[in-house]
């Protein structure tokens, strides 16, 4: 019987010729990461239980991302307890704060390559499914016992498949595609299961819309995302890989739980409402709801190409005299310093200043209600991350709306939920 | 490890996520006490972590503990006593994350539409079954797979880490040797 690309990753790195959906696995895995919030909780299990040694220095990523800069003295000392650790091990891939956000990160330094099992102490380790990887989100204890053995338990996920055809319409984007799929499932539609993506729309996208679609695999309650390489996969990996990559496709006769096909054409640029991704309107529905703040950022949509679409939102309306609205406030934050230096290189971030954003250096930050651009009670804001949980960027009465980089920069600009066709007016063609 | 527990409920509904459960304000610590001081702080029962006794146990609705891989979220409800979450079902990494911990977990979705906020429940994990002392009436709990009961008794994942490492340095042991 054919098998999926999940279940093929999975045989591989059990050391089985093949697995079957159900079945308890222990597998090798090639990275296991955590960050400032996850890696203080994991060092202090491996301590509790005496366990001095790492099963790799060379395979483990620690980066610091989400509380630093530290914004406090317990961030500071959570910070401080990760980077001894990293010292004390000799681990290869420890990050600094200011390097970026983990999931733009190591794709983008070539640590993560096609055919991979990575397992991370974020819920949003699902990114890397974008390379033809298998990865996943647990918790500490999983990381801490993936440090000391290099293993994990796995079920074998039962697969969905998503299919999307046809040509995006203007102002479209990776972003859309996932929050129509949540939409259309629910929170929970994928719950313990791995979701491929594939068509002819997602061929066509980038590398940067293909892994905001698999970053928030997690949000369908996904076990993993992912997208089986193509050429676009292997000319993003060839300059960037640290290791050899295996280029893995499902079988024609895998089977899957279910298969879904969607005409790509026919989405429009879409809006999460509160207080779940899956409370997804058009937002032409939703250009009455006004704003208090703007976040342009995150692993979902930080990467180099969300700053450009932001930035042509931007330098249109500067051109009509137009900035960031005098009521809202507009943070933009690469998801890493080589997203921020491209971006200046490109004069990105002084479109941005110009228009009136607050730039700041690469953090999770906002995204979880953590720091730089918490919400006060009764604020609203439109964000281009990927949750919107009563409280989730900060105080349990203020709300967070959903949308494409483009949409985010245009509401910005009107004061309230808006089009960018509102901002630049019609002239895309298609697409970003 | 106990697999016998009795007491009151605190009914929750659909998708708690781990954001109501312990917000990522309190996340600049990892002292499970710290955290259990906070636990369901920005849930439909802000009042729980006040106002619940040691025993009290949380029965919610589907997709329990979902977004966040937080472990901080099954610690805080750990530490504040809760001695077993009943839900209809559980998001995946929260599911991990309490079996790896050994905070029992039980999924019956027939008992979560019938049991009531305040309701005395008896839930007996090596039967699978949880009663409910309001009414008499018994529902079926879903078991889990043999490897992960393993897990569950021996107190979590770490402790059978540790045994896992000791036999792998047995065999290398072995290979030298031979």
């Amino acid at each position: 019987m054919g098998m999926t690309i999940t279940e093929k990753i999975l045989a591989e790195h059990a050391g089985r010729k093949e697995v079957a959906p159900g079945e308890l696995i222990t597998a090798r895995v090639d990275l296991a990461m955590a960050n400032d919030v996850t890696a203080p909780l994991a060092i202090k299990i491996l301590e509790q239980y005496g366990i001095d040694e790492v099963f790799d220095p060379e395979k483990i990523a620690l980066v610091l991302s989400h509380f630093v800069p530290a914004k406090d003295i317990k961030s500071a000392e959570q910070a401080k307890l990760v980077r001894a650790f990293a010292k004390k091990h000799g681990i290869k891939w420890f990050f600094e704060e200011g390097e970026g956000i983990e999931h733009a990160l190591l794709p983008e330094r070539g640590l993560v390559v096609p055919g991979d099992l990575v397992v991370g102490a974020d819920s949003h380790t699902c990114t890397y499914g974008a390379l033809g990887a298998f990865a996943t989100g647990v918790g500490s204890t999983d990381i801490a016992y993936a440090f000391a053995t290099g293993e994990v338990w796995l079920r074998v996920p039962e697969s969905m498949k998503f299919i999307f055809y046809g040509k995006l319409k203007p102002w479209v984007m990776g972003k859309d595609l996932i929050l129509y799929t949540i939409g259309q499932i629910g929170v929970d539609g994928a719950l313990y299961r791995a979701m491929e993506f594939e068509g002819e729309t997602i061929r066509e996208l980038s590398m940067e819309q293909r892994f905001t679609i698999a970053n928030m695999a997690i949000e369908a309650g996904g076990k993993s995302g992912i997208i089986a390489p193509d050429e676009k996969t292997v000319e993003y990996v060839k300059e960037r890989a640290q290791k050899p990559w295996k280029l893995y496709q499902s079988d024609p006769d895998a089977q899957y739980h279910s298969v879904y096909e969607w005409d790509a054409s026919k989405i429009e640029p879409l809006v999460a409402w509160p207080y779940l991704p899956s409370n997804v309107k058009p937002v032409s529905e939703s250009t009455h709801i006004n704003i208090d703040q703007a976040f342009i950022g995150s692993c979902t949509n930080g990467r180099i190409e969300d700053l450009r679409v932001a930035a042509e939102v931007f330098k249109a309306a500067l051109k009509q005299g137009k900035k960031v609205h005098p009521d809202v406030r507009c943070i933009v934050i690469p998801a890493s310093k080589n997203v921020y230096k491209q971006a200046l290189k490109e004069g990105l971030i002084d479109v941005f200043l110009e228009a009136g954003c607050v730039v700041s250096t690469s953090t999770c930050g906002p995204c979880l209600g953590g720091h730089m651009g918490v919400l006060a009670e009764g604020e609203r804001c439109i964000s281009t991350s990927n949750r919107n949980f009563p409280g989730r960027m900060g105080h349990p009465k203020s709300e967070s709306y959903l949308a494409n980089p483009a949409v985010v920069a245009a509401s910005a600009v009107m004061g309230r939920i808006a089009h960018p066709e509102e901002v630049v007016g019609a002239t895309r063609l298609a697409g970003v | 490890m106990r697999t016998k527990f009795r007491g009151r409920v605190w009914k929750f509904g659909d998708n708690v996520d781990t954001d109501q459960i312990i917000p990522a304000r309190y996340l600049n610590t990892s002292d499970p006490y710290e955290l259990a001081k906070h636990v369901m702080e920005d849930s439909e029962h802000p009042e729980f972590a006040r106002e619940h006794r040691e025993g009290d146990i949380i029965v919610a609705g589907k997709n329990f503990g979902s977004g966040s891989s937080r472990e901080h979220a099954p610690i805080a409800i750990k530490y504040a006593g809760v001695p077993v979450v009943v839900a209809k079902s559980f998001a995946r990494i929260f599911f991990r994350n309490a079996i790896n911990i050994g905070l029992p977990i039980v999924e019956a979705p027939e008992a979560v539409d019938e049991i009531e906020h305040g309701d005395e429940i008896e839930v007996d994990l090596e039967r699978g079954v949880i009663k409910n002392l309001r009414t008499g009436k018994e529902y079926k709990a879903t078991k889990f797979p043999r490897e992960l009961q393993e897990i569950l008794k021996a107190g979590g994942l770490m402790p059978y880490a540790k045994e896992r490492l000791k036999q792998k340095a047995r065999q290398q042991g072995k290979e030298r040797g031979g």
